[in-house]
């Protein structure tokens, strides 16, 4: 057993290079590989092999953390296509978005400062819909459009909103305990 | 993570919380947030007539250190021109609010803000 540890997540797990992915083959290419370089078959090996194999166990986790989530799969993405999702650096959202983000999160607010946790279900369950469709047109913009820098702003928007999710998440836990 | 005695003034004692009205002629309004943490800031300044910002408002959803920032550079701009607010950095605010090299990003987010309400008030007075 050897893995080539300069190729790419999607290579390491025989997968195209897509936003869409057939995640049951994801989740069997990792048991398979993790099953091969498990550093337990190598204990009875020289060094120099043993610490192979934990680079190979390293390399098989992080690839399969980073291309399990969508978001995280389409920040690699866009990387490996050369364009940097501009987490860090990129502040100018279109202000029509973040008025709608100020507007949800006034909204999460005052549902928990009044105890309403029927409405902050509802945000919830508002929130995940409108999620969905954002990953639909991501997944476009990725796989049949090509349009990367388009898809670098939509993963921008979504990291917001996956924000928000666990804002709505935490006050849900705090008005039940 | 351990914030800073200012961080700590300025996030229990935020100073200029609130809203203009947008429409106010003399209103610039800034809207700005940060991908990584999902970080939210609107910041708006009051212009007179001589060009001195009168006063400054600010709403900030996010954490500690971005709060305190966005509290602070309220405070700063107050009396200075548009040009003036324009030649704050986030270094000065980072340094003033002895931020971690983690929540540097926050102070960006600051001057990102005031550069962004003064373009929107310089956007409704040209021409």
């Amino acid at each position: 057993m050897s893995i080539d540890l300069q190729q790419d997540f999607y290579g390491l797990f025989g997968l195209h290079r897509r936003f869409r992915i057939d995640e049951a083959a994801l989740e069997f290419a990792y048991h398979d590989l993790q099953g091969r370089v498990h550093p337990d078959r190598y204990a009875h090996l020289p060094d120099s092999e043993k610490r192979l194999s934990m680079q190979w166990a390293t390399q098989v986790n992080e690839g399969f953390r980073t291309l399990r989530k969508p978001l995280s799969r389409a920040t690699y993405l866009l990387e490996l296509m050369g364009i940097d999702a501009g987490l860090h650096t990129n502040t100018a959202m279109s202000p029509a978005f973040l008025m709608e983000q100020m507007e949800w999160r006034e909204a999460v607010e005052e549902a928990r400062a009044a105890g309403e946790s029927e409405e902050l279900a509802q945000l919830h369950t508002r929130l995940r819909q409108h999620s969905r469709e954002v990953f639909d047109e991501l997944a476009r913009q990725c796989d049949d459009e090509h349009d990367y820098a388009a898809a670098a702003e939509t993963v921008r928007r979504l990291m917001f909103m996956e924000k928000l999710q666990h804002e709505i998440d935490d006050a849900l836990e705090a008005l039940e305990s | 993570m351990a914030y800073s005695e200012k961080v700590l003034d300025h996030y229990e004692n935020p100073r200029n919380v609130g809203a203009f009205s947008k429409e106010d002629e003399g209103v610039g309004t800034g809207m700005v947030g940060a991908p990584a943490c999902g970080d939210v800031m609107k910041l708006q300044i009051k212009v007179g007539k001589d060009g001195v910002i009168e006063d400054a408002k600010f709403k900030t959803y996010g954490c500690g250190s971005a709060i305190a920032s966005s509290s602070l550079v309220t405070e700063w701009v107050k009396g200075k021109t548009v040009e003036q607010a324009l030649e704050i950095k986030n270094t000065q605010i980072a340094e003033e609010l002895a931020l971690p090299p983690v929540k540097i990003h926050c102070s960006i987010l600051a001057e990102d803000a005031i550069k962004a309400a003064v373009a929107d008030y310089k956007k409704k007075h040209e021409g």
